[in-house]
């Protein structure tokens, strides 16, 4: 790699990626750069990502579908799952925002980079400047801090697969269920593998998923009901237990005897 | 898309009125309302209706026995009353415009006689089953339904005074101005940052793009309360989404259907346009894919009906305000038509549908539509 800095653009419109472009093309004499790519939404940018390896992202806030704020999330939870096996240099978060009140406050406090729009070339000079000097580390932080302050719940789980990154929205996934170091995540066509912690998971999507088992977290909608068991294998004479009865697919799933008296009440 | 005429500058459709009429409205602020309410309108013959029948129903209660007896009681009533009222209503009408200048003795004069010789002329028309049948038991019959008409449309000038000052110029006036469509500075800033986008790729672009922008600001600032034909709305509905259309791109379609518009149909400044911003908010902004937005303009029988449909998108726009443009449109329609307009929303074959209705007013009653801000004239 040569020692111009690598950056990606991400912005849903075409024009204010264009203005981009010209401001840092303006740069170039006092900023080695080259852009290694542009992205209109979210997908696209966390596919560049994973191929180009930019080591700065210019990301605008208001996009379709996943704000800039949960895009950047997802790349901070790519960042610390990473460093199993290789590390992977994941790209320092630059924000571009047009206009918002919350988001502009957030920033404020996590002392993260942002840039307000029409962007100026030497507040993006500055920006770049500072962004090199940052350590990962902290910047991940911010990030972090910067999603908990603007209440940015995510909306979907970034799946990574084959070097590749699919989003499953949250509203398609039936259960989540912990398997060894991997959670599933079973959706009505298919199933994914992620790595993350079923209690976070919990904490986080609370009012969706609820706990029926030390291992597995149902979503409330796609409960269609319990069925009681009595278990009649050769030799064992276990105790009845009860299980989950799911929507669209044929699965069923135990509910433990401790989150039964929870689980119990949500139905009645 | 740039505007190929001269209208979107020229939104002013009467220059004359900005001078002397607006010295009139100051001047007049200061006095009181007149008595005579304008009675055509639909929520002043509600607001007369509903209470005088709801007195009628129980008066009958009250004066009799039995429920029969009760309803024959009414119809007795209601034989005298709803002739004195509708007629009382439909002349004052006609007569308000000429009498409201002149001075409050010949306004009460006109407001009062008028209910109490229709209630004379009703009285001894109408056949009464109340004995006893002298002459001198005619007289007193003719005269009681009179002063009791008088009193009742005394009562009535003085409520509608009352609700007259408490949506008084001032008031009324503050609260439009507070709801006057703003500007929101996201949509301001993705606009100047686009234009800046085009500059060096696409200079006429940009050139197009500022014009439009300024044109937008022009009708912004101006008075809330302003009248402007629906074709100048329409331009600058459409001006607006030219620049919508710059940052969007292909995301967002529009379809205009107004082959049945009412070009000169008067309506505020600004009704249309927070609507049209709303739907490219919640249909087309949420969603990386092509939305298409349809505007349908119509006119049933002395009807404006605009309708907008946009498409629901799956994921909720990343900024709030929901509900906010709807409702500042709802209030705006309340303080400037009353009851004669209709704002409804609903969800139809997978799309947010929005409909609009508002009376056809053309350039001749323009003023009736401000009749809580300068009622005199």
């Amino acid at each position: 790699m040569s020692d111009a800095t690598s950056i990606l653009i991400v912005d849903d419109e075409a024009p204010a990626r264009a203005r981009l472009r010209e401001v840092l093309a303006d740069l170039s004499p006092e900023f080695m750069h080259r852009i290694v790519g542009e992205a209109a939404n979210a997908p696209e940018a966390l596919a560049q990502i994973e191929s180009q390896r930019p080591q700065i992202v210019l990301m605008d806030v208001q996009m379709p579908g996943m704000t800039g704020i949960e895009l950047a999330r997802h790349i901070s939870a790519r960042a610390a799952e990473a460093d199993h096996d290789a590390p992977k240099p994941m790209p320092l978060v630059i924000f571009v925002t047009a206009f918002d009140e919350f988001a502009v406050e957030a920033f404020e406090v996590n002392a993260l980079d942002y840039l307000l729009k029409p962007v100026r070339a030497q507040r993006l000079l500055g920006a770049l400047k500072r962004a090199q000097t940052l350590l990962p580390a902290e910047h991940l932080e911010a990030i972090d801090q910067l999603v908990k302050a603007t209440n940015t719940r995510r909306r979907h789980l970034s799946v990574h697969e084959r070097g590749r990154v699919i989003l499953v929205p949250l509203e398609q996934v039936l259960y989540l269920k912990a398997e060894l170091k991997y959670i599933t995540v079973r959706t009505r066509e298919r199933e994914y593998l992620i790595e993350e912690s079923l209690t976070s998971l919990e904490d986080e999507f609370k009012d969706r998923f609820v706990r029926i088992h030390r291992n597995a977290l149902v979503a409330r909608p796609s409960i269609a009901g319990f069925e009681r068991v009595t278990p009649t294998g050769e030799g064992e004479a276990g105790d009845p237990y009860w299980q989950v009865v799911l929507r669209e697919v044929t699965e069923k799933l135990p509910v433990s005897r401790r989150q039964w008296s929870i689980v119990k009440g949500l139905v009645s | 898309m740039a505007p190929s005429d001269g209208k979107a500058a020229d939104y002013k459709s009467d220059p004359g009125s900005g001078g002397p009429s607006q010295k009139a409205r100051r001047q007049s602020e200061g006095g009181q309302a007149p008595v005579i309410p304008d009675t055509c309108n639909l929520g002043i013959v509600l607001r007369t209706l509903v209470p005088l029948n709801a007195l009628a129903v129980v008066g009958a209660i009250a004066l009799s026995s039995g429920p029969i007896e009760s309803g024959l009681r009414f119809l007795d009533i209601a034989l005298v009353l709803e002739p004195v009222a509708l007629g009382s209503l439909a002349l004052l009408c006609l007569l308000r415009k000429g009498v409201n200048g002149t001075t409050r003795w010949v306004q009460w004069a006109v407001a009062l006689g008028v209910p109490a010789a229709l209630a004379s002329v009703t009285a001894l028309l109408v056949p009464r089953f109340a004995p006893p049948d002298t002459g001198d038991g005619t007289a007193w019959w003719v005269l009681g339904r009179a002063i009791l008409a008088a009193t009742l449309a005394w009562l009535f000038a003085v409520y509608f005074q009352l609700r007259a000052r408490a949506f008084s110029p001032s008031f009324s006036e503050a609260r439009l101005q507070a709801l006057q469509a703003r500007i929101r500075p996201h949509f301001l800033f993705n606009s100047l940052n686009a234009v800046l986008g085009l500059m060096r790729s696409d200079p006429r672009r940009a050139e197009a793009t500022l014009e439009n922008l300024a044109d937008l600001f022009r009708v912004f600032m101006r008075d809330a309360r302003e009248l402007v034909p629906l074709d100048d709305e329409v331009v600058t509905c459409k001006e607006y989404l030219a620049i919508e259309q710059i940052r969007l791109g292909e995301r967002l379609r529009v379809q205009w259907l107004l082959d049945g518009m009412p070009g000169d149909a008067l309506l505020p400044s600004l009704l249309l346009q927070p609507l049209i911003e709303n739907a490219v908010h919640h249909g087309i902004e949420p969603s990386a894919e092509t939305g298409t937005i349809e505007i349908a303009i119509t006119q049933p029988a002395e009807r404006v009906r605009v309708e907008i449909t946009n498409p629901l998108a799956s994921v909720p726009p990343t900024r709030g305000g929901n509900q906010m443009a709807l409702s500042n449109v709802r209030e705006r329609l309340m303080l400037l038509y009353d009851m004669e307009a209709e704002l409804k929303t609903g969800v139809e074959s997978g799309r947010f549908r929005l409909q609009l209705e508002f009376p056809y007013r053309k350039e001749r009653r323009r003023r009736d539509v401000r009749r809580y801000f300068d009622p005199d004239r």
